[in-house]
């Protein structure tokens, strides 16, 4: 791995407010390029909230965040227009949600939906975006016979699969996942786990990894931050903060889990 | 110019503490070690030594930064830097580099990953970090084959994940893991303590090959005939024991 | 066919205002019209006004021809091509009793041509308005439900999604099946349907003479493609546009080049296919009248 000389993000004194209450206050960090971040904590705690703000899906009160864009360094993503933002969004960033639904058109077949971000950077070759996506099915170990069926007739493993796939196919450097494992079994979340593992690791992406689940944190994450009431009380390697946890709340949250 | 790698230490340990702190039993605070202070150069072996609580495991822990130090400092000369890396400062970008280029760690238990078979396990720790060319790969897969054959893992588990392996076996194939790549240092935790004899005395060649090559090893090691085998230096850990009152 | 045949005389009502909307709605309107023609194929609101007919009949076409028609136009009104169909019957007769024009089925004699599903065979000339009816003007309805997520798209000309569309025809059909409202670009910049005409006649639309102006009554949107504007049919490269071909020639007057209608002759499978442009027919079959 050769060493940057810049972090991919910048995150620096981030608040986001409800109403009168602070959903995240002061949070910053940086992540580097091929770098996992897990954001725990519980539902409440301000961890959606944080990826949202940072992900530009929602502007922040105060704070900045900056991405290492291709051609001109650091912008502030707030700061972009509406137009860079989705083309951001749509190449080199990619969100995968919780609920498959979100993130996929579900009445179009597999293989637009993970041709939809060729054809939206304008790709105009029918035969060339079907290969690339039947390529993508199988990277995300899909049954590529299953490339015309739509999402409606898929398991919540395969959709999830799917977003993944959809998201992946433009090379994003940077992935935000907002538990992307729960709502499934647990064996199919094993399964689902061990290929973002993969794939994070095989294609450098950088990742920042919203979860309640402190197993997800352990298996994916190079490090971590613990968020409470909005604010984060805990950062470190995921294996400092789990195995020697400083914080009373981490301590509690770590010893309320069995073995993560 | 003068190679300074045979006089500087390797890994320099200075009044290191560690206390736990359990703010859920009333804030009660659990001190383990004390004082430590230590070195290690390239091409030595030291040998952790004391009673179960002394402190050992949880000094190696501290090295590999899966701790944090309460007090002290560990300082660690880094392969591709010039300067050295003070452990217990460090961010968290540093110590993974670290991690990956400077402190290979074997711990007593292996963290499987559900469907990587054993050959992929072993080999991973080459080929972190971009996609791999299969040139790399192939590399990597002979490395790994050389080690479990030494280690005596029988063919037909090679691709089988580990996960369903004896508690000898799955040791091994961590051990396998670890030595893979050469490590400057290297912090093995009870390598042997599943292994039978001819194993023990596989892991013990492969301690002295990674000496050898100019690797500094720091090790607990139970069996008193393995660690008089490969240790050249042993330390006495309850020398670091906190005095009752001592903060 | 003498457009008396089916169409009667009807005389100028004075009781209505010329062109039957009042002369500040027509200004509202020809200032949407105008800035429709500034910037092509973009969707302009306008205040739609209720008609003396329902929504989708025509009321946004109508509204159009009535902002910009004067006594001095030659008004052509064509459904399916035909100019002799309820709903062109219906529009003539009120701009003829609203306006007292010249009304008439000759293409070339005509200055306005309010349309319903086709563009003219025979080509327009620079001075001839051609008005569309429109009934959905947003092309990326069907795909995008969210009216300002669709308006998001057209200002940042994201138009990914309808090449979705095209693909998703191609795994279930083979190839585009979209035949009707087939999407264009304009002048390299806006999507833009073409209102429900056939793909046949989109290739017409591009570097046209004439100005093209598209109205949708229920939807209160305007838009236009000036003369001489690019219109491009979206295609993939490995799947090239094409437009409708028939194995036989029109049965009555011979044309194999013009856009046929089958039309079924008896109750016992009897067919034949003839143009659906009357016009363009008529002045192509033998004389014998």
């Amino acid at each position: 791995m050769t060493e940057d000389t810049s972090p991919i993000l910048r995150v620096e004194g981030v608040v986001k407010y409800y109403g009168a209450r602070a959903a995240v206050s002061g949070v910053s960090f940086e992540l580097w390029p091929g770098e996992v971040l897990a954001v725990v904590g519980e539902s409440g705690s301000g961890k959606s909230t944080l990826l949202n703000s940072v992900a530009a899906r929602v502007r922040p009160d105060a704070g900045r965040v900056s991405f290492l864009t291709r051609h001109e360094g650091m912008v502030d993503v707030h700061a972009m227009s509406e137009a860079q933002r989705r083309l951001l969004a749509r190449t080199d960033w990619g969100y995968v949600h919780q609920d498959a639904v979100q993130g996929l058109r579900m009445n179009v077949s597999a293989g637009a939906n993970v041709g939809e971000r060729l054809m939206a950077l304008g790709e105009r070759h029918y035969g060339r975006i079907r290969s690339e996506a039947a390529s993508w099915l199988e990277r995300v170990e899909m049954d590529v016979a299953r490339i015309d069926d739509t999402p409606a007739t898929f398991s919540g493993g395969m959709r999830q699969r799917l977003q993944i796939a959809r998201n992946l196919v433009t090379r994003p450097r940077l992935v935000f996942m907002d538990e992307p494992t729960s709502g499934l079994d647990v064996s199919v979340q094993a399964k689902l786990l061990d290929l973002l593992r993969s794939l994070t690791r095989g294609l450098s992406l950088a990742a920042i990894v919203v979860t309640h689940d402190l197993a997800v944190a352990r298996l994916l994450a190079h490090r971590m931050i613990v968020m409470k009431e909005g604010r984060m009380v805990e950062t470190g390697l995921t294996d400092q903060v789990l195995d020697d946890p400083q914080h009373p709340y981490t301590q509690l949250l770590v010893s309320s889990v069995l073995q993560p | 110019m003068t190679d300074t790698s045979t006089v500087l230490p390797a890994l320099r340990v200075d009044g290191l503490a560690k206390r736990f702190t359990l703010h859920h039993q009333g804030g009660v605070e659990l001190p383990v070690l004390e004082g430590v202070s230590l070195e290690a150069f390239r091409g030595e072996c030291v040998a952790l030594d004391g009673p179960s609580g002394a402190g050992k495991s949880t000094l190696l822990k501290l090295i590999y930064a899966n701790y944090r130090a309460t007090a002290g400092s560990i300082r660690v000369r880094r392969e591709s830097a010039s300067a050295e890396v003070e452990v217990t400062r460090a961010d968290a970008r540093t110590l993974l580099a670290l991690r990956r280029d400077t402190i290979g760690y074997v711990s007593q238990f292996l963290r499987t990953v559900p469907r990587v078979g054993a050959l992929d396990v072993v080999a991973e720790p080459l080929l972190v970090g971009g996609e791999a060319d299969t040139s790399a790969l192939r590399e990597a897969h002979r490395k790994a084959q050389e080690l479990l054959l030494r280690l005596r893992i029988p063919q037909r588990l090679w691709h089988v994940p580990p996960a369903t392996f004896s508690g000898g076996e799955q040791q091994r194939i961590n051990i396998a893991r670890s030595f893979i790549r050469s490590w400057p240092i290297l912090l093995l935790d009870e390598p042997t303590a599943s292994l039978d004899a001819d194993n023990c005395s596989t892991v013990a060649s492969l301690i002295d090959e990674a000496r050898a090559r100019g690797a500094a090893v720091i090790g607990i090691f139970h069996d008193a005939r393995v660690r008089e085998r490969v240790a050249t230096k042993v330390i006495d850990m309850e020398r670091f024991q906190p005095r009752p009152g001592s903060r | 066919m003498k457009i008396d045949d089916f169409s009667p005389a009807v005389a100028r009502d004075g009781n209505f205002n010329f062109a039957y909307l009042d002369e500040r709605t027509k200004r509202m309107i020809r200032r949407a019209i105008l800035k429709a023609v500034a910037v092509p194929g973009y969707q302009v609101p306008f205040g739609s006004r209720e008609m003396p007919l329902p929504y989708g009949w025509g009321t946004g076409g109508i509204q159009v021809t009535a902002s910009i028609i004067g006594p001095e136009d030659v008004l052509k009104v064509i459904d399916q091509g035909a100019d002799d169909t309820v709903n062109a019957v219906n529009i003539r007769r009120f701009f003829q009793r609203t306006t007292g024009v010249e009304v008439t089925t000759h293409t070339t004699a005509a200055t306005i041509i309010q349309t319903r599903h086709r563009i003219p065979e025979t080509p327009l000339a620079a001075g001839q308005i051609l008005v569309y009816q429109v009934p959905m003007p947003e092309p990326l309805q069907k795909l995008e439900p969210r009216e300002a997520e669709t308006r998001s798209l057209h200002g940042l000309a994201e138009y990914g999604l309808m090449h979705v569309k095209l693909y998703e025809d191609i795994v279930r059909f083979g190839h585009v099946a979209t035949t009707y409202d087939y999407p264009v670009m304009v002048d390299g910049r806006y999507l833009m349907a073409p209102s429900p005409i056939p793909k046949f006649d989109n290739p017409k639309m591009s570097m046209n003479a004439a100005l093209q102006l598209f109205g949708a009554g229920r939807e209160k949107r305007i838009y236009a493609v000036p003369p001489w504007t690019r219109v491009e049919s979206l295609a993939f490269e490995d799947h090239p546009f094409e437009i409708q071909r028939w194995s036989e020639p029109c049965a009555l007057c011979g044309d194999t080049a013009s856009f046929l209608d089958e039309v079924i002759t008896d109750d016992v499978g009897g067919r034949m296919f003839v143009c659906s442009d009357t016009d363009h027919c008529l002045a192509h079959r033998p004389a014998h009248d």
